[in-house]
């Protein structure tokens, strides 16, 4: 299978690969539309500002691409963020595939803002992406901003307010925590990934 | 709910495990893969390395190791040691690392955790404070504390520091409490106490860690985010599943 990385200058690319390796798939690193061109599927990864994760897409004439892309795409983090209209951070528009707006968590005294570490994804819908997944399962979350649940949100995390955890609409996907950091449980989502085919 | 965390700390030295008794007699503790496996196997939240030596002989932590710890990982880690320029930081995040914490660097250069935090954002960017109560009741950073012949106190009240390692950018702040590292006989409540009224991002308590209600009391009584120790995981004296198991039952918000 070719599955294209982006490499959007996210600093977390050598993970994800390695936890694509894991599951015996090598990824193909692509900075390009052209690069990404014959790919099977596209996994966005992302760590870092909307702002610079956008301007480094476009700068790379990757937008467009990813807007018109016919096989399935997952983003993960900055990377499903970016799947969304727009996003508070930077005050930026972004790829537009899913509805909504990315907002800053709120926080409070008992709430740190980053929300940063190992929380419980609400189970919202069946999807082949949760296949394995169970009600108890946890994952990894680092993250300061946050998209909405809407209908198109398979399961939710709550940190203070309720977020999207994971996202599904057509060929997009979209992970909010990092399945590559999340144990058994992420590794369980990327497997599922590479085995998903949405009509 | 998120979970508290639980972060075994591995000291690195030569590519080695190590682990001494108030930042010093260093002895060999095993290989670091095969310490980071058996830790995630055990259900480990998070990982910690520190170079230790890094800082003392002026150079940044080794990537080698780093890129060999990522291809097996599978739960997040941090690397620190001697990170002084957005350059180290990203050759690290580049080699797997998902957050770098800076502690000596960060008091000689403030502006660096502003720079970190603008290259890679908030999250990957973690300060390490090694503090020490001193005569006069206040708390005081130390630097250079990974020998002990180089360490140095700059000066600088520790509750002053952390306000403004945040106002600078730092994600999330690891307190070493060193006057309790080693000695097992708990977490040092009333110095993390102080620090979490003043910490906005998440906050990890370390030094002190010998027993398993230790760990129950930093979470309830000084509500930091996580709790890291490395004797304790190494020596096998705390199991991590059991610990983990004492948690929850006291009703913290824990992932088994």
């Amino acid at each position: 299978m070719k599955l294209a990385l982006i490499d959007a200058g996210g600093a977390n690319l050598g993970s994800v690969r390695y936890a694509l390796e894991r599951l015996g798939v090598t990824p193909t690193l692509v900075r390009t539309a052209e690069e990404l061109q014959g790919a099977e599927r596209v996994i966005l990864p992302g760590v870092g500002a909307a702002e610079e994760g956008m301007r480094r897409l476009h700068a790379q004439g990757l937008v467009e691409a990813l807007r018109g892309l016919q096989v399935p795409l997952l983003g993960i983090c900055l990377g499903m963020q970016l799947l969304f209209e727009s996003s508070e951070e930077g005050g930026v528009a972004c790829l537009g595939l899913l509805s909504g707006c990315v907002r800053k968590l709120q926080g409070s005294a008992e709430l740190r803002v980053p929300h940063m570490g190992w929380n419980g994804l609400d189970l919202l819908q069946p999807s082949p992406l949760l296949e394995g997944i169970n009600a108890e399962a946890q994952a990894y979350f680092v993250h300061s901003y946050a998209a909405p649940v809407t209908e198109e949100c398979i399961a939710a995390c709550t940190h203070g307010e309720r977020f999207a955890a994971m996202v599904q609409c057509g060929r997009v996907a979209g992970a909010q925590f990092h399945p590559e950091r999340s144990a058994a449980v992420g590794a369980r989502v990327l497997e599922n990934f590479l085995a998903w085919n949405p009509a | 709910m998120l979970s508290r965390r639980i972060i075994p700390c591995l000291d690195v030295r030569d590519g080695r495990v190590v682990k001494g008794v108030r930042f010093r007699d260093h002895m060999d503790m095993g290989d670091i893969t095969d310490l980071a496996l058996r830790y995630r196997d055990a259900g480990a939240d998070e990982l910690v390395f520190y170079d230790i030596t890094a800082s003392p002989e002026g150079r940044s932590a080794d990537c080698t190791w780093v890129e060999r710890i990522a291809r097996v990982l599978d739960i997040p880690f941090c690397v620190a040691g001697g990170i002084r320029s957005v350059e180290d930081a990203r050759t690290l995040l580049h080699a797997g690392a998902d957050k770098v914490s800076i502690n000596t660097p960060a008091l000689e250069r403030p502006a660096l955790i502003s720079e970190l935090a603008a290259a890679f954002g908030v999250q990957c960017v973690v300060v390490g404070i090694d503090s020490l109560q001193e005569g006069d009741g206040q708390w005081r950073v130390r630097t250079h504390t990974g020998s002990p012949d180089a360490m140095r106190a700059p000066n600088k009240r520790t509750l002053d520091w952390v306000v403004e390692v945040q106002q600078l950018g730092a994600g999330e702040i690891v307190l070493n409490c060193m006057g309790s590292d080693g000695v097992r006989a708990g977490y040092d409540i009333e110095q993390l106490r102080a620090v979490r009224a003043l910490c906005t991002v998440p906050l990890v308590a370390s030094g002190g860690a010998g027993a398993v209600a230790h760990f129950t009391k930093v979470f309830r009584d000084a509500d930091v985010d996580g709790a890291l120790a490395a004797s304790v995981f190494h020596s096998g004296a705390i199991a991590i599943p059991e610990l983990k198991r004492a948690l929850h039952a006291q009703n913290i918000q824990i992932r088994l």
